[in-house]
């Protein structure tokens, strides 16, 4: 067990450079679209124009009759059991609320037809041509109005929900929840001091580079060989199961390498299509979506207005906590009932100390607007942008200051977190990433609002956040590591790098473990009919809990590959030890080389030179951050820009500090992009307004100051090389750093995201701090 | 996305005008914006091979081609030297430099659109447009009209002249990005001893004003320029859309509108060499206001 | 319609449709390094060079580069490499859907202005986005890069 202390590594811990990063940077052909053929059925997909409709008649006739045609299908072409998209394990706590296509259309946007073409040309003009009477039905917009409507988005009999979540379709609720701890009113009746606030929080779309797309064929036994760009192919196999009802055995998945994922690609938004198409026709089939279909269609952040009462004693003591979610879920049920535990477990947790009681309430409802899915954070962001705010303004009112207020309530290593399933915080250096972070913005250095020039001001904010590391048991992550021909080591997994590195990273781990070079180690992911099963991508998991499985595996095949070595050295197994490029007799005598014995794996051995582990944990320990901003504020004209962002993280120990810094720099421009630029506006027919990359502003390059980011490392107990999850708690803390900034520039809080130029001199005019300007 | 069946690389400007002359023909510019729209047409009228994509300078104006890149436009010295940072500014919040490499100076002043940053500039610089048929007009006469009549619609615009009667000239824009549709772009100028304000991105197409109540016939102090920012804003009809509000947009003329007249007064107080552009004054002085970009 | 230019150095002659874009001309002659990323001129993914120029290929006319040349990352093979490194150094390549388009401007950005300040990397790059990075990994490499070419920083 010597591996699972803290000690000094030989390749964790390394900036070790991305296994794929030459192929990638030199422009390889290794995406979906690039390794899959260009002369395949084109698959698109016939859009609702309708927030709620009813298709009264389909005509397929003309579209068919363009040259090139191949099929139109319609609801009454497809299977009628509902299903789930959410890349979730099953049983799914989303509900089984869709069919592949539905006779009622539930939002602008809903699939009404799928059309294969033996060209793009013949596809479009095939779209043109598909005519489709409706039956237009009023339609639920408003998600504040949505819980026990009369109209109902999903009325039908046969919806299903699998799980205890609260869901009930004849109230339009995708899940409801009430929990508590200790005796909230009453504690808050003792409080000298309570903020009250309320957020809102956009669809903010992940905007990956690479849009869905998938490729399917019928491979040589005529089974469903899916190809295609996700984070999760062992969900997508069960997914497109359920969708077309063959068995799971009839279907490979595998995928290539991902253009971004960040949560979008842990729903199965693409595959079901042409994956029917190539079913019926038998017929290698292509599905490209277009941007406007990942913007309007696809599976977004879930809006979330979240109603927050922190309350505290006089000194500062954060004593309650109540907080209510109200989470629009979309047209569909998908990660509707999970994402908005989140916003109260990630928030409310991060003040453990000296918490005597909490409240959390929440319903997730159905509209008839895009359904939402799982975004980076996943219900996060939401949660601590109004925790955070509230502690902020608190801190103001109590006149203490931000950084007191955590100093006296923040969760602590060994603090019981009881609005985290009651789990404790085994690894936490919070109180160290705020030290750090306060040096080096030289928080105590100046005011937090300073005059720049007659029309600017740069000012201050902060927010702490948390996440976890995967699912606690539930997320299953595997490796199978085998000693390969050359005395090097393969690694097979599951997990999906979507270019975050996990793939180097989990290299890294066997290198690591096997103590030897990273060039000895190859990466091969993933293929449900190759790789050992792993939940996917997501929830943060990676690292922690398949690199556990990485880790535990190597041990096994240490132990193997001794074994081996024993029996060539003609000794007891208990005799040999392992060192990294042979086995050796315990007394260092004599010693038989890695290669000699992979040599001898081959020839009259009757033991496989690997070893497959599949891990979960019981815990989900969550990685912890403070972020805090200089904000530059024209007071004339309310323009804000991030001049200097400073964040410092704890994510255990850093597995690869390059990959962790950018996945923290990454993150934080995602957040600055949430808070400051990207807007989802839903027009009066439920369409979205923001429809492309022209009108959805991600930051660019231009948007961005300085970033300054750091780690302050704990030792995780449960994770490998004492390693916890990075990839989601960067996106945290931006938008509640930089309303803080606001305020202590205007004097006023915003709660409605984005915070346009427009919003901010708002602000400005009602805070009235410049008057004479 | 558009689709159509012909190509057309004309040879001469008659041969373009000849084709345009039909409905279903229209004439490219950089092709950005007309390729987003979903439309069929009959064909498309290149000007690639005509020469308008060259800028020449005379003593007394810049003459620049239809099919000048936006990137070509924000680099030629001459031009550089003559508008100094407003020419930048009014260019460098287009999306990038591969997209103003492909945008033309011919297709944004001929769609008269109301983002456009360039028509702003311009318009506010008293340019003139040249048609291939209607011959010379002023710019601000262009862009004037609710809809162009028939001729003009079917005309080639071959050029923009800039007139070289500029004496100081400021540009700004607020946007909610930094590459993004500006919320309100705004120029002002010293054109010819008379001082013009174009606003844009109303978000309706550019329109400018000049100094008709001699607000700064006293000069140009703090105060003035306020008044004058303030006065402009009167004057100028704004509308909503999904950037910002129209009462917005008027707040945002009025300071725009401030800062850029202060400039100009602070580029006139530079000292008068001979023959040195405007452009180079600007440049010198550098404005504090990094953060404008 | 016929077409005939020159793609990373070799003349070619092939059948296009009027209104084909340079984008999917290029993709179907298997130059896959040229990417969609948006359908507006956006996102800078499918810069290429039309006579040493970067350009949008998803706006440009096919039609419009008869007689001239056009480079793609797979004609720059050598030079990406090299330049590459110094991203992947940084691990800042991410999922790499936009390195290619970033690459072509970044090489653009070097031939054009070896001494670039960090604010002209940035403008000069604002149509490249990167969902990933969050910018400053590879304004990080391109800065060494820079360094390393002006003769300042020997890379191993």
């Amino acid at each position: 067990m010597s591996k699972l202390s803290q000690k000094e590594y030989q390749v964790v811990t390394k900036p070790v450079r991305k296994l794929d990063a030459m192929q990638l940077l030199t422009g390889q052909p290794v995406y979906t679209d690039d390794v899959t053929p260009q002369d395949c059925l084109v698959v698109k997909l016939l859009r609702s124009p309708h927030a709620h409709a009813l298709i009264t008649s389909i005509d397929t006739e003309k579209a068919m009759a363009v040259p090139g045609a191949v099929a139109v299908y319609t609801y009454e072409d497809v299977p009628q059991e509902r299903f789930t998209t959410a890349g979730q394990t099953y049983p799914e706590p989303s509900a089984y609320d869709r069919l592949l296509l539905d006779q009622r259309v539930r939002f602008v946007g809903d699939p009404v037809a799928i059309i294969a073409a033996e060209t793009k040309e013949a596809a479009d003009l095939m779209l043109a041509r598909v005519k489709v009477s409706y039956e237009v039905l009023p339609a639920v917009l408003d998600f504040h109005t949505a819980k026990d409507n009369e109209l109902l988005v999903h009325p039908e009999d046969n919806w299903r929900s699998l799980c205890p979540v609260g869901a009930d379709n004849h109230r339009n609720l995708v899940a409801h929840e009430e929990n508590s701890w200790g005796d909230p009113d009453a504690v808050f009746a003792q409080c000298a001091q309570i903020v009250e606030k309320t957020v809102h929080c956009k669809a903010n779309n992940q905007a990956m580079m690479e849009t869905f797309r998938t490729y399917c064929e019928i491979d040589t036994y005529g089974r469903l060989h899916v190809i295609s760009s996700t984070q999760i192919i062992f969900h997508v196999r069960r997914i497109v199961s359920n969708a077309l009802g063959i068995p799971k055995s009839k279907i490979r998945v595998t995928k290539p390498r991902i253009g971004g994922g960040f949560g979008a690609k842990q729903s199965v938004v693409a595959e079901i299509y042409p994956a029917f198409v190539t079913w019926m026709t038998k017929r290698p089939s292509k599905l490209v979506y277009t941007r406007e279909e990942c913007q309007i269609a696809a599976s977004p952040r879930h809006e979330m207005e979240v109603r927050v009462k922190v309350g505290a004693d006089a000194q500062g003591h954060i004593r309650a906590m109540d907080m209510y979610t109200l989470s629009n879920s979309g047209a569909y049920s998908e990660h509707g009932p999970t994402t908005v535990g989140l916003s109260g477990h990630k928030s409310i947790s991060l003040y453990a100390n000296q918490l005597q009681a909490y409240r959390f309430n929440y319903d997730v409802v159905y509209t008839n607007l895009q359904s939402a899915g799982a975004f980076r954070g996943y219900g996060a962001p939401q949660g601590i942008f109004a925790v955070e705010s509230a502690v902020n303004e608190l801190a103001d009112k109590l006149g203490i200051s931000p950084v007191a207020i955590r100093e006296i309530n923040m969760t602590r290593e060994g603090d019981v977190m009881h609005s985290y399933y009651g789990e404790t915080a085994s690894s936490c250096a919070l109180d160290r990433c705020l030290a750090r972070a306060k040096e080096k913005i030289g928080w105590d250095d100046s005011c937090l609002c300073t005059k720049i020039n007659d029309h600017k001001v740069r000012a201050k904010g902060m927010s702490i956040a948390m996440q976890g590391s995967g699912i606690s048991g539930v997320d299953v992550g595997s490796a199978t590591v085998r000693l390969t021909e050359d005395g090097g080591y393969a690694l097979v997994i599951g997990a999906a790098d979507m270019g975050t590195g996990c793939d180097t990273i989990l290299a890294q781990m066997v290198a690591e473990m096997m103590e030897c070079d990273m060039s000895n180690v190859t990466v091969y992911s993933a293929d449900t009919d190759f790789s050992p099963y792993d939940s996917g991508s997501y929830a943060s998991s990676t690292t922690y809990v398949t690199g556990k499985a990485v880790e535990r595996a190597c041990l096994e095949l240490q132990e193997k590959i001794c074994a081996l070595g024993a029996d060539m050295l003609e000794l007891p197994k208990e005799q040999v030890v392992f060192a990294s490029d042979a086995v050796r007799s315990d007394d260092g005598s004599r010693s038989v080389s890695l290669l000699d014995i992979a040599t001898k794996s081959m020839c009259g051995n009757t033991e496989a030179m690997q070893a497959t582990v599949t891990h979960s944990s019981p815990t989900s320990p969550p990685p912890y951050m403070v972020g805090m901003v200089e904000l530059d504020i024209d007071i004339e004209t309310g323009e804000a820009k991030v001049a200097n962002y400073v964040a410092v993280a704890d994510c255990g120990t850093v597995i690869n500090e390059n990959l962790a810094r950018i996945q923290l720099e990454g993150g934080i421009v995602q957040g600055i992009g949430m808070a400051l630029y990207e807007n989802v506006t839903y027009m009066k027919d439920g369409s979205i307004s923001e429809n492309s990359l022209m009108e959805y502003k991600i930051p660019s390059r231009m948007d961005i100051g300085k970033l300054d980011v750091e780690f302050e490392s704990s030792f995780e107990p449960s994770g490998p090389f004492g390693a916890k999850s990075i990839g989601e708690l960067v996106i945290d803390t931006p938008v509640p750093a930089i309303a803080h900034a606001i305020y202590e520039a205007t004097g006023e809080w915003l709660t409605e995201l984005p915070f346009t130029p427009e919003k901010i001199l708002e602000a400005i005019e009602r805070g009235g701090k410049y008057k004479n300007n | 996305m558009l689709k159509f069946k012909q190509y057309y690389r004309v040879k001469s400007l008659e041969e373009a005008y000849e084709l345009n002359q039909k409905k279903s023909n229209v004439v490219l510019g950089g092709m950005l914006w007309l390729k987003l729209q979903r439309r069929t047409v009959g064909g498309v009228i290149d000007l690639s091979d005509l020469g308008l994509d060259q800028i020449t300078e005379t003593e007394d104006a810049f003459t620049i081609g239809a099919m000048v890149s936006l990137r070509d436009l924000e680099q030629h010295e001459g031009l550089r030297a003559y508008l100094g940072e407003a020419l930048h500014e009014s260019l460098c919040h287009i999306v990038g430099v591969q997209f103003r490499n492909v945008a033309t100076v011919g297709g944004s002043i001929f769609g008269r659109f109301g983002f456009s940053d360039v028509l702003t500039l311009f318009l506010a610089l008293d340019a003139k447009v040249k048609f291939y048929r209607a011959g010379e007009m002023a710019l601000s006469v262009y862009t004037s009209g609710a809809t162009l009549d028939r001729e003009l619609k079917n005309d080639i615009l071959e050029a923009v002249i800039l007139p070289k009667k500029v004496e100081a000239v400021a540009y700004r824009s607020v946007r909610n990005s930094e590459t993004d549709f500006p919320v309100l772009t705004c120029c002002a100028a010293k054109v010819a001893g008379v001082y013009r304000v174009s606003v844009g991105a109303r978000p309706m197409r550019a329109v400018y004003t000049a100094d008709l109540n001699g607000i700064l016939n006293a000069g140009i102090t703090p105060e003035t320029a306020a008044d004058f920012g303030k006065w402009v804003s009167e004057q100028i009809t704004t509308g909503s859309n999904v950037r910002a509000s129209a009462d917005y947009r008027k707040k945002m003329i009025a300071v725009l509108t401030k800062r850029n007249v202060l400039d100009l007064a602070a580029q006139e107080k530079m000292p008068d060499a001979a023959g040195q552009y405007v452009g180079e004054r600007d440049i010198s002085q550098k404005n504090e206001e990094g953060g404008q970009r | 319609m016929e077409l005939t230019f020159t793609l990373n150095g070799t003349r070619r002659s092939v059948e296009i449709s009027a209104d084909t874009l340079l984008l999917d001309l290029l993709r179907s002659m298997k130059c896959f390094s040229v990417k969609r990323g948006c359908e507006t001129g956006n996102c800078g993914l499918c810069t290429v060079f039309v006579d040493d120029r970067p350009v949008l290929s998803c706006s440009t006319l096919a039609a419009r580069v008869e007689g001239r040349d056009v480079v793609t990352l797979e004609g720059l093979r050598e030079e990406a490499e090299e330049y590459g490194a110094y991203i992947a150094d940084e691990g800042a390549e991410q999922c790499g859907f936009c390195n290619p388009g970033l690459m072509m401007n970044a090489i653009a950005l070097y031939r054009e202005n070896p001494d670039a300040t960090d604010d002209e990397i940035k403008e000069y790059l604002a149509g490249n986005l990167c969902r990933c990075s969050g910018y400053e990994g590879q304004l990080r490499g391109i800065r060494a890069y820079l360094q390393y070419k002006k003769g300042e920083v020997r890379h191993e």
